[in-house]
């Protein structure tokens, strides 16, 4: 029971540590891809709230960018640290998969990162341009290798176990395995989706608050836009990425659908609400839709797909966790949805920028897409158990062999720092967002960046100092 | 097999590691420094010595780290899982340290005093664990059936400690060289005032170590001590010795770069003599780099994007510092 306890609170620290990671890289890699949209905007228009909106999304940008290099150096370390047994075994796989993740972070970061943040008056537009277009493509190369490596700990491919180990046999195999191309696109519009919320949530907080600009109108257009077209095909992507899950992981499916047994010749319904009950086996309180499930999986009337008392005890995830963590994401989808066609709506009769109910849900909305990424992640990985490699290796068996004690103090210290670091980071953010995009912005030089003498060349730097510079900067501006 | 990826990949990660500690350990001791400097000026001067560069003297952190996984899982299981408490602390450190760097300038008066304190504390835990993590790899890792087989506190004994407190004279003494060279006038003074009892002090921490080290392992001991290693490993201490009389000498004239050239010599000779110790181990006492080696396919494909990348990375910072040199003063702000 002891060495349940620490693998159960080896798994939390890792849940904790990654949860509050991965929502900084996902916000870099939605706004790099705004910021390109905007400064190609920008480019081809010549107008100005373009160029208003890049340099402010910008530092929110700089100061996100950091927040996930921090929390980043803990997760390169948590691999050795608490999945030792992992490490050994499926190092030659994952090992070089996440080395190059660091190396494109770093290539990016010495390469183009300091021109796109503080090159904006000292080098051409062209130059500057290609500059932000490679930091945006630098994050989503940064995250396919993540996600190789991700996708092949669910379906592995491309290797083979000689004395006990994982050894590749072929790479391209190995990074395109059954489950990345779904996971990568799946995650990436993620990635977007939680992006445009937070720029449409800030659009509509500073409306709310009656500061009507051009700029605040423009990014909230803009994220509505995203919102309508975006939003719908992520549930396409999420079906496609769903029957792939079916294919290669029919347990993880069978617990997110709460789906016990078939009965034969009879369809499986789809359980919209349940309690599914591991110990009995069945769904309770289940609200059911008859023959859905097999509609939307099996695209047919009557189609079966595995039950979870197809498979031993053991080998069976929590259903209880991820038929919830499940609803929750494809809740928030439709609600996602929902707001796209709304703010649709509104834009047709002409007072999407009035509408206080239509900015009010959209302000609520937006951490919407950060939480429905997580419990994406949750779904997926507590859906993966009791396999850490699917069907190789048990995630029993690649814990390191850390007592309770130990697992239970540094979590504590894991929580307590990171509230207190990335707390103090999130402030700093929403002040940031607070303030607003200014007008006339970027026809001074940045202070600092590489090549500047005694000034910083970090991306925080490109975020103003204090409260005091930024209404500075918006009076003399 | 052409080449011996184990062995190159050894030369990478040490190489690596040896950066680390050149430009981390100065901006670490810079931390370790402040509690002797309370006044404002004098601390904002201090940290502007190194703000431009500090992030990226904590790249090669993470690249030891990754590059370890990749091309020695072993070791990187082994040895992170051996230490996993002072890792731990020293990482939370780093982050506390990193984040009070960008704070600090962005706080007000009143809170600034917190996020001074953060700095302090956060380089002193990551200084103090590095060392007490080294002293433990140093002192030897338990390993049974490819695992951790020690306990969790086997960290906890007086070599290890020993040479945590060791590595916090080291970073000390990196810090004040590195600012006699960044400051003038009053400040830099002190700081060679400071230097010269660090200097005894870190002295004696090497000949503590030297000793302690061949008598807690008998094979260490044999390494050096056997003829003829010892006559190739001679001068090494022989190099240690007279580094130390020319840095002391060199804090006595009018200051320059020098004691912080130095200094750094100083760690290279340590970090040496670390390497003829424990070679080929990457696991000390008893695996090998080739024992503990990822399948050449892992290697060979990892190496590619690290030689190609690598060598950006090192012009990069080149040109990050030759922008940055000459002194700081407090004429010149952050921004």
């Amino acid at each position: 029971m002891g060495d349940l306890d620490a693998l159960l609170l080896a798994r939390i620290q890792f849940a904790f540590t990654i949860s509050f990671h991965i929502v900084f890289p996902a916000i870099t890699i939605g706004l790099a891809s705004y910021l390109v949209v905007l400064e190609g905007q920008w480019l081809r228009t010549r107008r100005e709230v373009f160029r208003d909106l890049y340099h402010f999304w910008s530092k929110i940008f700089a100061v996100n960018f950091a927040m996930g290099v921090v929390s980043g150096i803990v997760m390169a370390y948590q691999f050795g640290t608490n999945w030792s047994y992992f490490s050994d075994f499926a190092g030659g796989v994952t090992g070089p998969l996440l080395a190059y993740e660091v190396l494109t972070a770093f290539f990016l970061e010495a390469g183009f990162l300091g021109v796109m943040l503080f090159g904006w008056t000292r080098v051409g537009p062209g130059l500057h341009f290609l500059a932000t277009v490679m930091v945006a493509a630098g994050t989503l190369l940064s995250a396919t290798w993540i996600l190789a490596s991700n996708s092949w700990m669910q379906t592995p491919a491309g290797y083979e176990i000689i004395d006990g180990r994982v050894v590749p046999t072929d790479w391209i195999a190995v990074i395109l395995n059954p489950s990345f191309p779904y996971r990568l696109v799946h995650m990436g519009i993620a990635a977007f989706l939680a992006t445009a919320l937070i720029v449409g949530a800030s659009g509509a907080w500073h409306l709310l608050r009656g500061r009507d600009t051009l700029a605040i109108r423009k990014m909230l257009s803009m994220a509505m836009w995203m919102l309508l077209f975006v939003a719908p095909l992520q549930a396409l992507v999420g079906d496609f990425h769903g029957l792939n899950t079916l294919e290669h992981q029919p347990a993880k499916l069978a617990a997110m659908e709460g789906h016990w047994e078939n009965k034969p010749g009879e369809g499986v319904p789809l359980t919209l609400f349940g309690w599914p009950d591991m110990e009995r086996e069945e769904t309770r309180f289940a609200v059911d839709i008859p023959r859905l499930g097999s509609l939307i999986l099996t695209h047919s009337w009557d189609g079966q797909f595995p039950g979870l008392k197809e498979f031993p005890r053991e080998d069976r995830p929590n259903s209880t966790i991820v038929f919830w963590s499940f609803r929750i994401m494809v809740g928030l989808g439709f609600l996602m949805i929902a707001l796209g066609l709304w703010a649709l709506g509104a834009r047709w009769r002409g007072n999407m920028f009035r509408s206080r109910a239509l900015l009010r849900f959209t302000l609520w909305m937006g951490p919407t897409g950060l939480v429905a990424m997580l419990a994406g992640w949750f779904t997926t990985e507590i859906g993966r158990q009791p396999w850490l490699v699917y069907n190789v290796m048990r995630t029993a068996d690649g814990v390191s062999s850390h007592g309770a004690g130990q697992l239970t103090t540094t979590l504590a210290l894991f929580v307590v720092v990171y509230f207190v670091v990335f707390g103090a980071g999130t402030v700093y953010l929403l002040r940031l967002i607070g303030h607003g995009p200014v007008t006339h912005e970027g026809t001074e030089p940045v202070p600092g960046g590489p090549g500047r003498p005694r000034t910083p060349a970090r991306p925080l730097s490109a975020a103003p100092e204090a409260a005091d510079d930024i209404a500075a900067t918006r009076s003399g501006g | 097999m052409g080449i011996d990826l184990p062995l190159v990949w050894a030369v990478i990660i040490l190489f690596g590691v040896m950066m680390y500690v050149v430009m981390d350990g100065f901006d670490l001791g810079i931390g370790l420094l402040y509690p002797f400097f309370t006044d404002r000026t004098d601390r904002d001067v201090m940290m502007n010595t190194v703000a431009p560069v500090w992030d990226g003297n904590e790249t090669w952190l993470v690249l030891g780290g990754a590059g370890l996984l990749a091309a020695f899982p072993l070791a990187y299981a082994v040895v992170l899982s051996a230490f996993y408490l002072p890792l731990i602390l020293m990482l939370l450190g780093l982050i506390f340290r990193g984040v009070a760097f960008e704070f600090r300038f962005k706080a007000d008066d009143v809170h600034r005093h917190l996020w001074d304190k953060a700095f302090i504390g956060g380089s002193l835990a990551a200084t103090f664990f590095q060392g007490v993590t080294l002293g433990g790899y140093i002192q030897g890792i338990e390993v049974v059936d490819r695992a951790y087989a020690g306990g969790a506190f086997d960290w906890l004994a007086p070599f290890p400690l020993f040479v945590g407190a060791g590595l916090v004279v080291t970073y000390a003494l990196l810090g004040s060289t590195w600012l006699i060279v960044k400051t003038q006038g009053a400040l830099q003074a002190r700081m060679i005032a400071i230097a010269r009892p660090l200097t005894w002090i870190l002295l004696a921490v090497i000949v503590a170590i030297s000793v302690w080290t061949p008598l807690a392992r008998e094979d260490i001991a044999q390494r050096w001590f056997t003829w003829p290693h010892l006559l190739w490993f001679a001068p090494v201490p022989l190099l240690v010795a007279l580094t130390a009389w020319q840095l002391l000498q060199r804090l006595r004239r009018a200051p320059d770069v020098a004691p912080f050239v130095l200094t750094l010599f100083l760690v290279f000779l340590g970090y040496s003599g670390l390497g003829i110790s424990l070679w080929p181990n990457i696991v000390p006492p008893g695996i090998t780099i080739w024992e503990a080696a990822a399948p050449p396919q892992s290697m060979g494909f990892t190496l590619v994007g690290a030689l190609l990348i690598i060598p950006l990375i090192l012009m990069y910072t080149a040109w990050g510092y030759y922008v940055f040199r000459g002194k700081v003063d407090e004429t010149q702000g952050y921004h």
